[in-house]
């Protein structure tokens, strides 16, 4: 009786350190708990976005902005990352004139994501390009950097897309990486990003 | 022994490990199975039916029974699979603690278990498996960051399709084994 307690005593023990006390099963889960709790410093990226005007990540510091990563052809989540996206650029547009927070939409595609194509996407989803940028990173090892920084993991479907864990990303004005929302949690990102 | 050691010496082998890692079913239910089969024919090889040292403490077999639920919960869980594809320290740490945590103990507490308790861990066997299914087949997301979509919800009918086997399996072995049982009675 008693070696069968400590049995039960130890495992539970082991499954509350391997799931952050019961609270994350998944890596993703893990994962947006430790960027909540402790903050993340990101690599300092150059972007090129839609316009084709360069910039870094630490440019942007001062203000609190929120990341998505996709890629134009992609025919599945990242739709619904978009639409979120253009609903934020909207709400900011409506009450702060932009100032508030800064959007980020960053392809990873970087064989056929060019900035006519990041363009041709801006135009259409109507990213103003002041509020919200799309842009992309321009050498493989400074994507592979920053998505490892993000937790964002791309896989090849073997149909010439991608499988990626989609997300909306908050850096804090420090430049920091502080919080991973669900792809339809515009609102809660927004709420924290503004607090 | 010989059989539970070459049976482990082929599923470490990098090529074996790398070809079933490379699908969730192939990780799920046959590496971590197989692990477990090489860790139960080695202790069973080790005891030779004659029970552990540690028999004293894992009376009735609960002990040893406590310990593999414990330890195949840990791998069962999704982060823990990306973690040993992650890391390689993790991968070894799967290769050890499966035999020898989950294969071994089972093996030698499954004969001291009472049949009540054999019937437990089976009906618990199969409602996990067939929950553990619905929940991979209807995920609306990848529970897995290393996996794409589609073996999630592979593993998932499998894992349905296992339940349902399972459970005509054992259903099958009461409903039979029911006569044989009341005859044997009669003879008595």
């Amino acid at each position: 009786m008693l070696a069968a307690s400590a049995a039960i005593a130890a495992g539970l023990a082991v499954l509350a350190a391997v799931t952050d006390g019961f609270r994350a099963a998944t890596t993703e889960g893990a994962w947006r708990l430790a960027v909540t709790e402790r903050p993340r410093p990101l690599p300092d990226a150059t972007f090129l976005d839609q316009s084709g005007h360069a910039f870094r990540l630490s440019g942007l510091r001062g203000r609190p902005v929120l990341v998505d990563f996709f890629y134009t052809s992609c025919p599945t989540i990242c739709g619904l990352l978009a639409s979120q996206f253009q609903a934020m650029s909207d709400s900011l547009a409506e009450r702060s004139r932009g100032r508030e927070v800064v959007l980020l939409s960053v392809s990873f595609d970087l064989e056929r994501d060019g900035v006519t194509e990041l363009a041709d996407y801006a135009a259409r989803l109507g990213s103003d390009g002041r509020i919200w940028r799309i842009a992309r990173v321009n050498a493989p090892d400074e994507l592979r950097d920053l998505l490892d920084a993000f937790g964002v993991v791309v896989l090849p479907d073997g149909g010439g897309g991608f499988v990626h864990n989609a997300a909306i990303y908050l850096i804090d004005a420090q430049g920091r990486l502080a919080g991973v929302y669900d792809p339809d949690a515009a609102e809660r990102a927004i709420a924290e990003a503004t607090k | 022994m010989i059989p539970g050691v070459l049976l482990y010496m082929m599923l470490v082998a990098p090529p074996v490990a790398g070809w079933l890692e490379g699908s969730m079913v192939g990780h799920v239910l046959v590496q971590i199975p197989l692990l477990a089969l090489a860790g139960g024919l080695f202790a069973r090889g080790v005891s030779g039916g004659r029970g552990s040292a540690l028999a004293g403490f894992n009376a009735g077999g609960i002990l040893g029974l406590l310990v593999a639920v414990f330890a195949v919960t840990v791998w069962m869980l999704p982060r823990m699979l990306d973690a040993a594809l992650r890391s390689a320290l993790v991968e070894t740490a799967k290769f050890t603690t499966v035999p020898l945590l989950v294969g071994a103990p089972l093996a030698v507490s499954w004969p001291l278990l009472p049949p009540v308790a054999r019937g437990f861990v089976w009906a618990n066997v199969i409602s996990h498996a067939a929950v553990l299914g619905w929940l991979y087949s209807v995920a609306p997301n990848r529970l897995c960051t290393r996996y794409l979509f589609d073996q999630q919800a592979t593993l998932g009918m499998t894992l349905l399709i296992v339940a349902i086997a399972l459970l005509l399996g054992w259903g099958g072995v009461a409903i039979v084994g029911a006569p044989q049982t009341a005859q044997s009675t009669r003879r008595a």
